[in-house]
């Protein structure tokens, strides 16, 4: 078979010859093209005043400050929206896979019309109507609806009392908006509610799967043992079910967190679209993009590390 | 799309008298069996009481079904405003494209959707489906340029609508779906350098947002090309998203392949069958059969997906109803109805590709369909 | 592997071939084609917009169907391509169109590292800003702390940072990639101003308003706005047409040659009117063009004025003022480069 061997090394070494061809003729014609089109390249621009402002930002951001920061306070929303939106998807999704397998058939029909409907409509469609619903139906920023001491929800916003420069503070409305406490405005909640709940109708199927998998001499000889149907459910099927659950939950998580970039639509500065516009306020579309996408990936290897270990611990827990 | 039920179908084959009485035990113990239960089924009920009746008026009783700005005005969100559609169907249906030839866009979706009938009907032949899912969506592209028989020509940017939504949704997946069966191929090779580059391919497609991909497209892709040479925004789009598509696809595929019997092989080639002909015949058949609820999940997500596209100035439906909307102060006020109505036409394009999917894997041939939760 | 060579080789002859024939080769590509590819708004009222039988107009539009006039013969010989703030400038670098005429302000930024050369000034603009009456604000200097819709990709995100910054006030901008986003935000109630340039402004007061009287636009504009035509880089005669063309524009009007009046100047006995209509110098020959190139561009839309009047001026619903865009013998900034 030696030269069969050989035959296959030559075929790898042509293929990778071609790939560096193709890649580095890429690369040379790109550079000639921005060369003779005048179009200024290079990273420089990260460390120049970005002079856009940010709407809102979890990293104090001025529009002197640098790009570079801007991208870091993009991808610092990106992860405001996407955290909080991930628990609250767990939870929502954990009990509608819950009423998915309940055995009262109202709840099972709830569940049944809230999976399939979510589902069956595309994640920017959700955004927009929860961003219409927040923007056009609610009363203006000087009229707030005040469902709780202190809480007031307008077009401008959810302002709550919470912790700021001076301790613990409540808003108070002032010019345009409210001064005091934290204020999320409706491009974050839409954002938050969107993504939670789109992401929860996958995880309660991915439950529902799991739990429909598991073999039903468990949960027969769980109920022949004299245990009630919820503890059944609670004790013997959910253990088990969430370790087979767990990877495809994860990447249902890896989603939403790649889904929170549908920011762009409704004006919530995530990092891909501090991206864009620095794309268009520089010109730099190479640059720009390719900081999105290693940034991406980045998350993308964080997030597959952390899901590693816990179904190494999970295992472990349950091997012994 | 999962065809396994709930267990609970499965029992209700009783005699019909006694059946119907040990159904409403069952149904008053499954409603009220406990405290929790009864809780739980109350509240439903006091949901249900609260938001039917009040969503009947709304959608229904107290609504205005004519074109008529002033008496939707008078209604004052009262009731709802179906006639924003009446008055913007075509627009938000077919987009910006020239009213003179409205047909062709029509005729190209009802072209891309026949021919996923035909492909999922089960009656045809592996070729014949192959061209289902292929031939359509190149002729709904000639259709919707013109230029030919006396057609005026149309440029792409001008196409939108519905049949721009299909048309992502049947290129995307006649262009993603061989490539990912090639990849998924490529990466089961014996050469190590080809197996690591699509490894990286694929991983980096799905790594990143869909969204980071089309302004790639739109803004990374005319630097390759030469003053122009370059492509339409919408072939631009189009090549990202059967390149995005295809990394899903290829895992799939991959996946499926994995899981097949290594024995029908050697039985293969026990008979006489080439290494092609085996994928050809008895592999690839099998493998896309049992793998089809997958790629019909898939498909959905691609379906709902081209939605993205607005983001770069396409007007497909998502697109086409916000430059609908947002354009006329006068029906402005409406939008909830509209984005309905469109919501409508997502949900009715998801179910039926679902339903295609149950029935090609259903279709074809003697082989049992495997259930996807099987353990 | 010769597949792989062959689809190497095809990549290869793709992507260089064409290089060579770059400079000065767009007047002939346009030629070839018989079209012009001009880029404009997906729909500015007074600049660009298609009205409801598709058809294009406005003052960005009537430069390029002066320009087709001027090249091709023909103003109609002119493919729209209706680009969004975003895209606008990679597609005139890639070539998909061959001139940007789309309310582009002209800056260093653009001129110099973004690979466009601007070709004039066709309207002297600022940005200003749009709210509601009910507001109760008068001035813009009273926006602090408040909510500005604006689009991304534009001028206006950076002067509206500028502005906040030398005001010493706060304003939250709220961005969307959309114009029509951005409106829909804006008249739900979302930001109390929003702001882009001031011509814009009063379209969108004028038709994209529920009820125009409630909303005000501010009586301040906060920056220059220059707004012109743009090609790319690296074809100077073509840049050459483009400039002159817009020049021409303007100069028939100090020459009072208008559209209705070409053909009978021609036997005027102005030296400067002659040497226009090409008359008896052959100023076309310069540019690779005909004699007749200037008076075609006159026949087809009108001089400066003209274009001006009809588009945002007195005849439109705009009526708006001419302000900084009258002659420069008028009270105006407009001064055409001599045209001889």
């Amino acid at each position: 078979m030696p030269g069969r061997r050989r035959s296959a090394w030559l075929a790898q070494a042509l293929t990778l010859a071609a790939v560096l061809a193709l890649a580095g003729l890429l690369a040379a014609t790109t550079a000639g093209h921005l060369q003779e089109r005048g179009i200024r390249s290079g990273f420089d621009f990260l460390l120049e005043p970005a002079g856009f402002a940010l709407g809102e930002s979890l990293l104090p951001f001025e529009p002197g400050d640098s790009t570079l920061r801007a991208f870091a306070a993009g991808l610092l929303n990106t992860l405001r929206v996407a955290l909080p939106a991930a628990a609250l998807a767990l939870l929502i999704g954990i009990a509608a896979g819950f009423g998915r397998l309940a055995d009262n058939p109202l709840l099972r029909g709830l569940a049944t019309a809230f999976v399939t409907g979510v589902r069956n409509l595309p994640l920017l469609l959700h955004l927009l109507a929860w961003y219409f619903i927040l923007t056009d139906l609610l009363p203006p920023g000087d009229a707030p609806l005040n469902p709780l001491p202190g809480v007031f929800l307008s077009k401008s916003g959810l302002a709550l009392p919470w912790w700021g420069e001076t301790g613990f503070e409540v808003p108070e409305p002032a010019g345009f908006g409210f001064e005091g406490g934290a204020n999320l405005t409706p491009e974050y909640l839409a954002l938050l509610i969107g993504l939670s709940i789109y992401s929860a109708a996958y995880i309660a199927e991915t439950l529902r799967g799991a739990v429909q998998a598991l073999p039903p001499g468990q949960r027969l000889s769980a109920l022949a043992l004299g245990m009630s149907a919820r503890q059944t459910f609670l004790l013997v099927l959910l253990p088990q079910a969430w370790r087979a659950a767990l990877p495809p939950v994860t990447s249902q998580l890896l989603n939403l967190l790649k889904n929170a970039s549908l920011a762009v639509a409704i004006g919530y500065p995530d990092l891909v679209s501090v991206a864009g516009t620095s794309l268009n306020q520089t010109g730099r579309a190479l640059e720009c993009l390719s900081i999105v996408v290693a940034v991406y990936l980045a998350l993308s290897l964080v997030a597959a590390a952390i899901s590693h270990r816990l179904e190494a611990r999970l295992f472990r827990e349950q091997g012994q | 799309m999962s065809p396994a039920r709930p267990p609970e179908v499965a029992r209700t084959a009783a005699p019909q008298g006694r059946a119907d009485l040990a159904n409403l035990g069952r149904l008053r113990r499954a409603l009220f069996g406990d405290p929790l239960n009864a809780l739980l089924s109350l509240g439903v009920m006091a949901l249900l009481a609260w938001s039917l009746p009040a969503l009947l008026r709304w959608a229904v009783l107290e609504a205005q079904f004519s074109p008529d700005v002033g008496a939707c005005e008078a209604l004052d969100h009262r009731g709802a405003c179906w006639g924003v559609v009446a008055e913007k169907a075509r627009f938000i249906l077919l987009g910006r494209y020239p009213v003179e030839q409205a047909w062709c866009p029509i005729l190209a979706a009802l072209l891309i959707v026949g021919g996923w009938l035909g492909a999922a009907s089960g009656r045809l032949p592996g070729a014949a489906v192959a061209t289902g899912l292929l031939l359509p969506p190149l002729l709904a592209c000639a259709l919707l340029g013109g230029g030919f028989a006396g057609l005026e020509a149309v440029p792409t940017e001008l196409w939108g609508g519905l049949p721009l939504t299909l048309l992502l949704t049947g290129a995307g997946l006649a262009g993603a779906l061989p490539l990912g069966i090639a990849i998924a191929y490529g990466r089961r090779s014996s050469l190590p350098l080809l197996r690591a580059l699509l490894t990286a391919g694929v991983e980096l497609a799905r790594g990143i947002p869909l969204v980071a991909a089309l302004f790639m497209a739109s803004f990374l892709l005319p630097l390759f090309f030469p003053e122009g040479g370059g492509l339409d925004m919408l072939w631009r789009v189009l090549i990202a998203i059967v390149l995005f598509a295809a990394a899903y696809l290829s895992e799939i595929v991959r996946g499926g392949l994995q899981a097949f019997p290594e024995g029908q092989r050697d039985a293969a080639a026990a008979l006489g069958f080439d290494a092609w002909q085996t994928e050809r015949w008895i592999v690839l058949p099998q493998v896309l059969r049992q793998v089809a609820p997958s790629l019909a999940n898939s498909g959905i997500a691609l379906f709902k997906d081209t939605s993205l596209v607005t983001v770069v100035s396409l007007y497909e439906l998502t697109g086409s109803l916000g430059l609908a909307l947002a354009g006329d102060a006068q029906w402005r006020p409406f939008y909830l109805e509209a984005w309905l109505f469109i919501a409508a036409i997502y949900w009715i394009g998801c179910s039926l590709i679902a339903r295609l999917a149950r029935l090609a894997a259903r279709g074809a041939g003697p082989a049992p369909t495997p259930s996807v939760n099987a353990p | 592997m010769s597949p792989a060579l062959r689809l190497l080789a095809a990549t290869a002859a793709l992507t260089l071939a064409p290089l060579p024939a770059l400079a000065g080769k767009t007047l002939d590509a346009i030629k070839s084609r018989g079209q012009l590819a001009c880029g404009v708004s997906t729909g500015v009222i007074g600049f660009s917009a298609a009205d409801s039988q598709g058809q294009w107009k406005g003052l960005d539009v009537d430069v390029c169907k002066a320009i087709a006039a001027a090249v091709l013969g023909d103003p109609n010989k002119v493919r729209w391509v209706p680009l969004s703030s975003q895209q606008r400038f990679t597609a005139l670098q890639s070539g998909e169109v061959d001139i940007l005429s789309r309310n582009t302000t002209w800056s260093l930024t653009r001129d110099a590292g973004q690979g466009l050369h601007f070709a004039g000034v066709t309207y002297y603009d600022g940005q200003g800003f749009l709210v509601a009456k009910k507001t109760k604000v008068s001035s813009a200097k009273q926006l602090k702390n408040a909510e500005v819709c604006v689009q991304s990709g534009t001028t206006t995100e950076k002067n509206l940072s500028d502005f906040a910054r030398s005001q010493g006030i706060k304003i939250k901008p709220v961005v969307f990639d959309k114009f029509e986003a951005s409106l829909k935000a804006f008249f739900s109630g979302r930001c109390q101003a929003y702001t882009t340039d001031a011509s814009a402004l009063a379209f969108i007061r004028a038709k994209e308003a529920p009820n125009p009287d409630d909303y005000l636009v501010l009586p301040e504009l906060i920056s220059k706005e220059p707004l012109g035509p743009a090609v790319r880089r690296g074809d100077d005669e073509w840049f050459a047409i483009v400039k002159w063309t817009v020049n021409a524009l303007i100069e028939a009007e100090e020459l009072g040659i208008t559209q209705a009046r070409v053909d009978s100047l021609k036997s005027s006995a102005d030296p400067s009117v002659q040497r226009f209509l090409g008359v008896g110098e052959d100023l076309g020959k310069n540019l690779g063009l005909d004699r007749d190139w200037a008076g075609r561009a006159i026949k087809a839309v009108g001089n400066y004025g003209e274009i001006f009047n009809r588009n945002l001026g007195a005849d439109s619903p705009l009526k708006l003022p001419r302000g900084l865009n009258a002659q420069w013998n008028k009270g105006g900034i407009l001064y055409a480069q001599p045209l001889r």
